[in-house]
């Protein structure tokens, strides 16, 4: 397992502390502005979210165990999958990799002391907590009941913290944005001396077509919200056909940014993925250039195909058609990545440590998800299927099951890095498991359910459903299972001594040419790139990095 | 936003650029980075615009003679004024870029010290124009309550027209916080013609929200 280690993590940072150690105190934490510390923050505060998001998830999932009423009354329920979907979208799974480990490790994967803007980077985690205080006090206001998606006129009409709760989401996309604009100038000016922009390791690829996506999709979500917010307060018509406006606009203007949000969710998912697959395949990922290509033509495809969500809200045939066409395209690329990552895979010397494991669900799950978009995205079939547990099902197979997983598998290949500790490998092989059979024991029966007729966001239902959805409410429990067996041995890691070498997978980016966990500027000196990332040639080239003086 | 904060650096006495950030390498390095990051701000910032410029497309299509009736209630002269200043604004805005450039302190501080005596003006204008119409009822969407109209739905048009010029004002005033902020960094001496970034960026972003108001000026003043 040690091979390919360059130094010896300890004693090596003779004159600089690890980052983790200085500066001392919790003003040190909360005045940073080292991209490892902010992401380090982002990922506990999306952790968090994401406990806060999955307590409401077995709520929900609880109440369906039976047809009738279970533990909470219709009007809760509203709120509790309101509060869940907003709380996992906008709180967890849109900042959980750019924020965590995106903040993380893209600087380590180009050889970079920080990302250009630290400051501005500071300021986005700020803004994400002053979001989700705002998110959170809506509970105050007796919650919102209008579902994440906020449609008018219900949300322009309903009681309770809809403003507040948009505003919050309002708010979010400034921490979004920040993040897209940091990483953006990153990539561009912060590479190494040395690597040229096909030399980049894919994640910074897939990050960056990510933060295309949240600089061009972002603000339309922020003026619509803002649009729901005015409509509320001013009632100034757009949304309101009683007043002359058009409640369908609502639905254009949300999905031209959601549907792109979808990708802001799957490509730091992939960018991740395409990290962990060659490095525990030993071998060089395959079509770079087409992984990272795919990842850019997501990026911009997925502003043409928003109206899939609207197929049955009144539009013309022809509209209809052309974006379902465009839908059915927009596999295309993620497909083409799927076959890559399986030919890296294909004779490489595969090691089934934790990562890896997680990768390999993420590809099943992945598969399955992307192609059930391709029923909804045909259109006589979504008229059937679309707003019943089919699309439920399948949007948490691409957003819960491939975006998390995707962070599952992150984490547990740069735990290491982060904290120069080592968590159980052992325990971690086994909540892979049990998080992967407890994933598809939820949200497979889903389809079945979707398909016969089950819709969305109902809380009663007729009794030949109940189960399909005892099933589901009991993998719940064991997903449930799986992730708080994985909190336990990854907060247990914190009792081992640190003295993780630099490399312990043997990765061959440039994070792992550094000290585990690395001092504050990452990097003693300036690394200058020598091989490629992803070279795994049996005779590597002799040294990866060469230490510049200062 | 600190693309055009950058801290003095703390080892400034190796010998580095007093404003060269730790994690450059080279002044041209942390300029084109922070360049970039103006550029993508605007582009966020046309995006932002653009979803009101689409619903107001898409509103005044849908009630033509409605917003024709309301925009008569606006003053072509005032809106007119106000175009105006904005643009020699902006030709103050370019004159410091350059006198920071060229090392000419002093024009420099009168410059900038200009700009934001022509944003002031857009803002006394924009105040006059605003308290006429809150004291005629031309208020947005359910406050409208202006008397006498024979054409109905003109709430909307005012709906509109407080939406996207108060978004606007607020770049405005926000425009005057960062250009004061270059005001006091140009007293102090801080800028040179080895350091000049934060005046162009933030011109950058000032002819932006000229831009914004050059859009918005014949779609609220001069419907036909
Ligand atoms: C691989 C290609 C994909 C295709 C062809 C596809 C297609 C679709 C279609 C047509 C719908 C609308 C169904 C309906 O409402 O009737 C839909 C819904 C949805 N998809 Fe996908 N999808 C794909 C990938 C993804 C990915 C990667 C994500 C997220 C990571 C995602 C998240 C969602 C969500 C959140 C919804 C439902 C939103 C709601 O109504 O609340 N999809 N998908
Ligand atoms: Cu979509």
């Amino acid at each position: 397992m040690s091979e390919g280690v360059l130094h010896a993590g300890a004693g090596h940072a003779a004159h600089h502390a690890d980052y983790l150690e200085e500066p001392k105190g919790l003003w040190s934490w909360l005045t940073t502005v080292d991209h490892k510390r902010i992401g380090l923050m982002y990922m506990w505060s999306v952790l968090f979210f994401f406990l806060v998001g999955g307590l409401f998830a077995l709520l929900i999932r609880l109440e369906l165990l039976t047809p009738k009423q279970t533990i909470m009354d219709a009007e809760t329920y509203n709120r509790v999958f309101t509060l869940h979907g907003a709380i996992m979208t906008f709180l967890v799974i849109i900042p959980a990799i750019p924020g965590a480990l995106g903040n993380f490790a893209l600087p380590l994967l180009l050889g970079a002391k920080d990302v250009a803007f630290p400051r501005l980077n500071l300021a986005s985690l700020y803004i994400y907590w002053t979001g989700a205080a705002m998110a959170v006090a809506t509970l105050a206001l007796g919650g919102v009941d209008t579902g994440w998606t906020f449609y008018t006129p219900y949300s322009t009409t309903t009681g309770g913290g809809v403003s507040l709760m948009v505003l919050a989401a309002f708010v979010l996309g400034f921490s979004s944005i920040f993040t897209g604009v940091n990483f953006i100038a990153t990539v561009h000016k912060l590479r190494a001396p040395g690597m040229g922009w096909f030399e980049m390791p894919l994640f910074c690829w897939g990050m960056y077509a990510t933060a295309i996506i949240q600089i061009l999709a972002t603000p339309v979500l922020g003026i619509t919200l803002l649009l729901i917010v005015m409509e509320r307060v001013l009632g100034v018509g757009i949304f309101d056909p009683q007043l002359g406006g058009d409640p369908v606009l609502f639905q254009h203007f949300f999905w031209f940014y959601s549907h792109p949000a979808v990708y802001i969710m799957i490509l730091p998912a992939m960018a991740v993925i395409s990290e962990v697959i060659p490095t525990f395949s030993k071998k060089t990922i395959f079509g770079y250039k087409a992984i990272a290509f795919s990842s850019v033509a997501i990026a911009l495809l997925g502003f043409l195909v928003w109206a899939h969500h609207m197929f049955v809200a009144g539009m013309s045939l022809f509209a209809g058609a052309i974006f379902s066409f465009l839908t059915f395209f927009i596999a295309v690329p993620s497909a083409i990545k799927v076959f890559n990552w399986i030919a890296t895979m294909w004779r490489g010397s595969i090691s089934l440590e934790a990562p890896m494991l997680h990768a390999i669900s993420f590809l099943l799950i992945f598969t399955i998800g992307g192609l059930t978009g391709l029923f909804l995205a045909a259109l006589s079939t979504d008229v059937h299927l679309h707003d019943t547990y089919f699309v439920v099902a399948h949007f948490h197979f691409v957003m819960a099951g491939a975006n998390l997983i995707a962070l599952l598998a992150g984490m547990h290949y740069w735990w290491p890095k982060m904290f120069g500790r080592m968590y159980n490998r052992r325990l971690a092989a086994i909540a892979a498991g049990i998080i992967f059979v407890g994933f598809n024991l939820t949200f497979l029966p889903q389809f079945v359910l979707g398909s016969r007729g089950m819709p969305r966001r109902y809380f009663n239902y007729l009794p030949q459903f109940q189960d399909l959805h005892v099933i589901s409410t009991v993998g719940s429990w064991v997903l449930a299972a799986g992730l708080f067996l994985t909190a336990a041995y990854l907060l247990a890691s914190f009792r081992q001594p640190k003295g993780m070498p630099a490399n312990p997978w043997g990765g061959r980016t440039l994070e792992w040419e550094t000290t585990s966990p690395p001092t504050t500027h990452n990097f003693e000196g300036q690394p200058v790139l020598q091989h490629g990332p992803y070279d795994y040639r049996p005779e590597p080239a002799p040294v990866g990095v060469k230490e510049m003086a200062h | 936003m600190s693309t055009v904060t950058p801290s003095a650096h703390p080892h400034a006495e190796h010998g580095h650029p007093p404003f060269l950030q730790h994690h450059f390498r080279e002044m041209a390095q942390q300029f084109d980075a922070a360049k970039i990051g103006m550029w993508l701000f605007l582009v966020t910032e046309v995006l932002l615009f653009g979803g009101l410029f689409v619903g107001y497309g898409i509103m005044h299509a849908r009630h033509p003679e409605a917003f024709m009736a309301a925009h008569h209630h606006l003053d072509r002269t005032l809106g007119a004024l106000n175009t105006v200043v904005l643009l020699i604004s902006s030709f103050t805005m370019v004159m410091s870029v350059w006198a920071a450039q060229t090392d000419r302190r002093k024009l420099l501080i009168l410059f900038l010290a200009l700009t934001i005596l022509c944003a002031g003006v857009f803002m006394v204008v924009k105040y006059f124009e605003y308290s006429h119409k809150f004291h005629e009822g031309l208020l947005p969407g359910k406050y409208y309550s202006h008397k006498g109209d024979t054409v109905p739905g003109q709430f909307m048009f005012f709906s509109f027209y407080f939406m996207m010029t108060g978004l606007h004002g607020i770049h405005v005033l926000a425009g005057m916080v960062a250009i004061a902020w270059l005001l006091v960094r140009a007293l102090k001496g801080h800028f040179s013609s080895e350091y000049y970034s934060p005046v162009e960026v933030t011109g950058l972003y000032w002819h932006l929200v000229d831009l914004i108001w050059i859009y918005l000026f014949p779609l609220m003043y001069l419907i036909s």
